[in-house]
């Protein structure tokens, strides 16, 4: 648990944010750019020193009114948006940096681990400027790791990498989720990469919180802009059935339901994400019988609300306790009198795994 | 050389070297620090401070020299709180020439200093790594071109002063008399040849230091000492 009440002001910014975030998985800080993510992760450091009130973690005082540790007493790993790499130091010394400044009896993470978690074994012997910007980021995160911290604080690690050194980075960050029992805070202002990585979500917006909960409630709740934004979606934790012959994949979702995908890199008993953007569900009140879509799921209508193009209505639609996300035309649902707590037919055109 | 150069212009050179010498090492303790503080402070008297490290660099150094001897001299406040008689000695030389010197540390050090930012320096603190640890470990290997110009500088500039030694120093050879004095001296004398020799060989030597000072700066380059 990482029990936080802070306060800080800066010139016309206010920082006012309390929560207790979970001690493991990952938890998002998302919002606009100015909202706080970056500013409340430097608090969590130590590097605001004018910051007040106290922060817990997992149990530890880090910060109250007796006491502030400086960030080189936090146990804190923190991978800096841009790397912010010692540029003298070739790769090993500095994944070494970290790790030969904490006790030995604290390292629980080994140099050999990290370098094959990250892919970092060719790397190396080189120079921070003689890397790319993705290499340059999984040597950060390498480091960060190896100082083996309670939590991991993540400044949009992608955010300065282009779109093919995110695609090259982002299995990596997945399989820390995966392996390795260190909490993450992870600031993001992008929101495919949050619901592909993130368990839990602070939501800020000017300093302030906005809402907070778990990702997959956050993603689906219509009284929160996530929901109404052009690529709002929901996300559903599947697990992969087997892959066919003709190059699907089969999926089941809580309530034992079936999804069929184009075979993605995955492997039956894979446990996935599958992330379904509003626009590509469609509602129906029957099963249609002769159709090219596949996916064809028995939901009820939990919440019809407005969205920004005043000529379409998001529904939140409910599949066994799974939340779902359709965005169809206002003229449709007065085709269809659609209302809440209809039964209906979610018709779902496209997922993507992560 | 020695059928060169007079015993007392070897004399000189020496003392010239020494001074030199010592003077650096101590505006390196001192200047680190100042330009440390320079480099990093929000504070209102950063400019004042600024400029009176810079003053040096316009003022003619027998103005600098001047108060540098009323504070040394028979009536400055330093003999008057009992400290000893440091005018017309080599330990007031060296004050002398660290006063004149200062801006020829300070501003390569505090310009380094400032080119390693705040980012790098939070990421060590981030990886645990304390003040003293952060300045040994990131600091002065990412500014090692700042003190090589520095400590270059310092030395090349100290060689050459004349005015705050000719104030504060007077011309006592073996304890004060510097190169420059004694060139000084023969030329007054009409003595060309001896002067040309001390001229021809502080010439040399300035020229040799700037000259590696600028080949060495050319080819370090950040990190291309731990490949």
């Amino acid at each position: 648990m990482i029990d936080f009440d802070f306060h800080l002001e800066r010139g016309a910014f206010t920082l006012q944010l309390a929560s207790r975030i979970p001690g493991n998985g990952i938890t998002a800080l998302f919002g606009r750019s100015g909202c706080g993510k970056t500013t409340l992760l430097r608090c969590i450091a130590g590097l605001e020193r004018r910051v007040r009130g106290h922060l817990h973690m997992q149990g530890e005082v880090w910060q109250d009114q007796q006491c502030f540790l400086r960030p080189e007493q936090r146990a804190i790993g923190y991978v800096f948006q841009e790397g912010r790499l010692f540029p003298h130091l070739s790769v090993q010394r500095n994944l070494e940096y970290g790790l030969r400044r904490i006790p030995a009896s604290q390292r629980r993470i080994e140099f050999a681990e990290v370098v094959e978690l990250l892919g970092l074994r060719e790397l190396v012997k080189r120079l921070p400027n003689e890397l790319s910007g993705g290499q340059r980021q999984r040597v950060a995160i390498g480091r960060a790791l190896l100082t083996c911290p309670q939590v991991l604080l993540m400044d949009e690690p992608l955010a300065a990498l282009d779109a093919i050194s995110k695609a090259e980075i982002m299995p990596y960050l997945e399989r820390l989720h995966g392996e390795l029992a260190i909490p993450v805070l992870l600031v993001s202002h992008s929101l495919e990469e949050v619901s592909r990585l993130a368990d839990h979500m602070l939501l800020l917006d000017g300093g302030r919180l906005r809402a907070e909960g778990p990702l997959l409630q956050m993603l689906t709740r219509t009284d929160l802009p996530l929901a109404h934004s052009d690529n709002a979606s929901a996300v559903l934790e599947a697990k992969v059935l087997n892959n066919t012959d003709d190059h699907m994949s089969e999926l089941v979702c809580g309530g034992g339901h079936r999804l069929l995908i184009s075979r993605e890199n995955v492997v039956p008993g894979q446990e996935v994400r599958a992330r379904i953007l509003a626009r590509d569900v469609a509602v129906a009140l029957e099963p249609p019988t002769a159709s090219s879509v596949s996916n064809c799921l028995p939901v009820r209508i939990l919440e019809i609300s407005d969205d920004p193009h005043p000529g379409h209505v998001l529904l939140r639609l409910d599949l066994d306790g799974q939340a779902l996300l359709s965005r169809i035309t206002r003229r449709s649902r007065e085709r269809l009198a659609l209302a809440p707590d209809m039964k209906a037919y979610a018709l779902i055109k496209g997922i993507t795994l992560n | 050389m020695g059928d060169w150069l007079h015993p007392q212009d070897l004399t000189a050179l020496w003392l010239t070297l020494r001074l030199a010498a010592v003077t650096t090492i101590v505006l390196l303790i001192l200047g680190t620090p100042l330009a440390w503080w320079l480099a990093r402070t929000r504070s209102r008297c950063k400019l004042v401070i600024e400029s009176l490290v810079a003053l040096p660099l316009v003022l003619p150094p027998t103005v600098l020299g001047f108060y540098v001897l009323l504070m040394l001299g028979p009536q400055g406040p330093i003999q008057a709180l009992g400290g000893p008689a440091f005018a017309f000695t080599f330990t007031g030389l060296v004050i002398g020439s660290v006063l004149y010197s200062l801006p020829f540390v300070v501003q390569p050090l505090q310009n380094a200093f400032v080119a390693v930012g705040d980012e790098i320096l939070e990421a060590a603190a981030a990886l645990r790594a304390g003040p003293w640890d952060r300045f040994a470990s990131v600091v002065l290997p990412l500014s090692l071109r700042g003190f090589l110009t520095a400590t270059t500088l310092g030395f090349a500039h100290t060689v050459g002063e004349f005015g705050v030694v000719l104030m504060i120093g007077g011309n006592i050879p073996g304890e004060t008399q510097v190169v420059s004095i004694a060139i000084y001296d023969h030329v007054e004398a009409v003595d060309y040849r001896s002067a040309h020799m001390l001229s021809a060989l502080l010439l040399g030597l300035s020229f040799v230091m700037l000259l590696l000072l600028y080949m060495i700066n050319g080819r370090y380059r950040i990190g291309a000492t731990n490949s």
